[in-house]
C-alpha cells in the first residue's frame, strides 16, 4: 500500500538480510564436513598457483606414506584428467572434476564427486583445487584444513599479493626447495611476507623431488587425523613438529 | 572470474527473498565485500548486469560497499597497522580478523503491493 496517499499502489520496503551470498555453498560445505567427520576422514583443501607443485606434492606424499595411511584425492582441473591419472599411477585413487572455464571448486562439485569416493576406512582425502590463488579461497568445501602450496620460484612477496588466500591457510608448503641453490630467493623473506597476511604463519619447506621435508608434512597430517580414524591407536603418536617457521 | 557465480548466487537469493514477500519488483540491492574476500566489486556489478535481465531485480541498482581488512589483538583490541606483522606488539598474540573477508547481502529494497 502506498503510504503517501493511500491510493492502493505498491510501496517500497527495505528488507535487511545480512547473510552470506554464498549461504547455499556453505550449507553444502557443512554437509560435506559432517560426512567427513562421521567417517573420520581428514579432508584437506590443497590450493596453490598453477605449477606450484600440488600434484607432485601428493605423489611424494603417497611415496612417503607407503601405505601407512589410506589416502584418496579429488582433483579439480580445467580441461584434462591428467592430475587424476598421475595420482592414480602414484597409488592415490582419484576422482577428477573437470571444471571447464570455472576457476575453482565449490562445495556442490565436491559433494557430487564424493558419490564416487568410498570414505569408509579412509584416513585422508586431498581435494586438489584448481590452480589459482584467488577464487578457490572464496568457497568452503567442507575441509578440515586449507593447505597452500607455494613454490620457491613464485617470488618472496607472493603472499602479500594474495592476502585472501594465505589468510585462510592453516599451513603453507614451500615447494621445490631443491631449486633454492639456483635462485636468489631467501626463505626467511617469504616467511616474513607470510607473517603479514597470516596470523599464525606455519610454513614447511618441502621438495617432492628429493623428499626433503615430506616426513614433517605427513606427521602434520597424522596429527590432524580425526580420532575415529586412528585404527592403529596402539602405536605411539609422532612427536609434534616445532612451532611454525622455517627449519 | 568467480564473480559470475557470486552474481548468480546473489540474484537467486534476492529472487527467493522477493518471492517469499510477494514483491512485484526489486528496486535496490546492497552488498558488502571485504577486501580479503577475493571478489572485485566492479566485476561483480558487470556480472550482475549480465544476469539481471528477466529477473525480478532487472531494474534494481546493485550497490557494492567495500570493507577494508581490520586485524586486531584478541586481548587488548589494538588494531594492527596495515602491512605489519599480524601479531600484537604488546601482548604477542596472533591477530584476529575483525571484518574484511565478508561477502554479504545486506539489504534489498522491494516493491510490495
Amino acid at each position: 500500500m502506498c503510504e503517501t496517499c493511500g491510493c492502493g499502489g505498491s510501496g517500497v520496503v527495505p528488507v535487511d538480510v545480512h547473510d552470506r551470498i554464498l549461504a547455499d555453498n556453505d550449507r553444502v560445505a557443512r554437509h560435506n564436513r559432517e560426512r567427513f567427520a562421521e567417517q573420520g576422514v581428514l579432508a584437506v583443501n590443497l590450493m596453490g598457483s598453477p605449477g606450484s607443485g600440488k600434484t607432485a606434492l601428493l605423489e611424494a606424499t603417497a611415496r612417503a606414506l607407503a601405505g601407512r595411511m589410506r589416502i584418496r584425492a579429488i582433483t579439480g582441473d580445467l580441461a584434462t584428467h591428467r592430475d587424476a591419472e598421475r595420482l592414480d599411477a602414484a597409488g592415490v585413487p582419484s576422482v577428477p572434476i573437470t571444471t571447464g572455464t570455472t576457476c575453482h571448486l565449490d562445495a556442490e562439485l565436491v559433494h557430487r564427486a564424493l558419490h564416487h569416493v568410498p570414505l569408509r576406512g579412509l584416513h585422508c582425502l586431498f581435494i586438489e583445487n584448481v590452480g589459482n590463488l584467488v577464487c578457490p579461497a572464496v568457497y568452503d568445501l567442507g575441509q578440515a584444513a586449507c593447505v597452500v602450496a607455494l613454490s620457491v620460484t613464485e617470488g618472496e612477496d607472493k603472499p602479500l599479493k594474495y592476502p585472501g588466500m594465505f589468510q585462510k591457510a592453516d599451513l603453507v608448503l614451500l615447494t621445490k626447495i631443491d631449486l633454492l641453490p639456483h635462485l636468489e630467493v631467501r626463505v626467511e623473506r617469504i616467511l616474513d611476507s607470510l607473517s603479514r597476511v597470516m596470523p599464525r604463519p606455519v610454513m614447511f619447506p618441502v621438495s617432492a623431488q628429493t623428499g626433503e621435508g615430506i616426513f614433517r608434512w605427513t606427521q602434520w597430517l597424522a596429527e590432524r587425523r580425526p580420532q575415529s580414524a586412528v585404527l592403529d591407536a596402539s602405536r605411539p603418536r609422532p612427536t609434534p613438529p616445532p612451532p611454525g617457521g622455517a627449519p | 572470474v568467480h564473480e559470475y557465480s557470486i552474481a548468480r548466487a546473489l540474484i537467486d537469493r534476492v529472487e527467493a527473498e522477493a518471492l517469499s514477500r510477494g514483491a512485484q519488483a526489486v528496486r535496490r540491492i546492497e552488498v558488502r565485500i571485504g577486501e580479503l574476500a577475493g571478489v572485485e566489486g566492479q566485476f561483480l556489478i558487470s556480472a550482475y548486469n549480465l544476469f539481471r535481465e528477466g529477473a525480478l531485480c532487472r531494474d534494481a541498482e546493485l550497490q557494492v560497499t567495500r570493507v577494508e581488512a581490520r586485524w586486531v589483538c584478541p586481548e587488548c583490541g589494538r588494531a594492527i597497522p596495515r602491512g605489519e606483522v599480524l601479531r600484537c606488539a604488546e601482548c604477542h598474540l596472533p591477530a584476529r580478523l575483525d571484518g574484511g573477508d565478508e561477502i554479504l547481502l545486506e539489504r534489498i529494497e522491494m516493491e510490495v503491493p
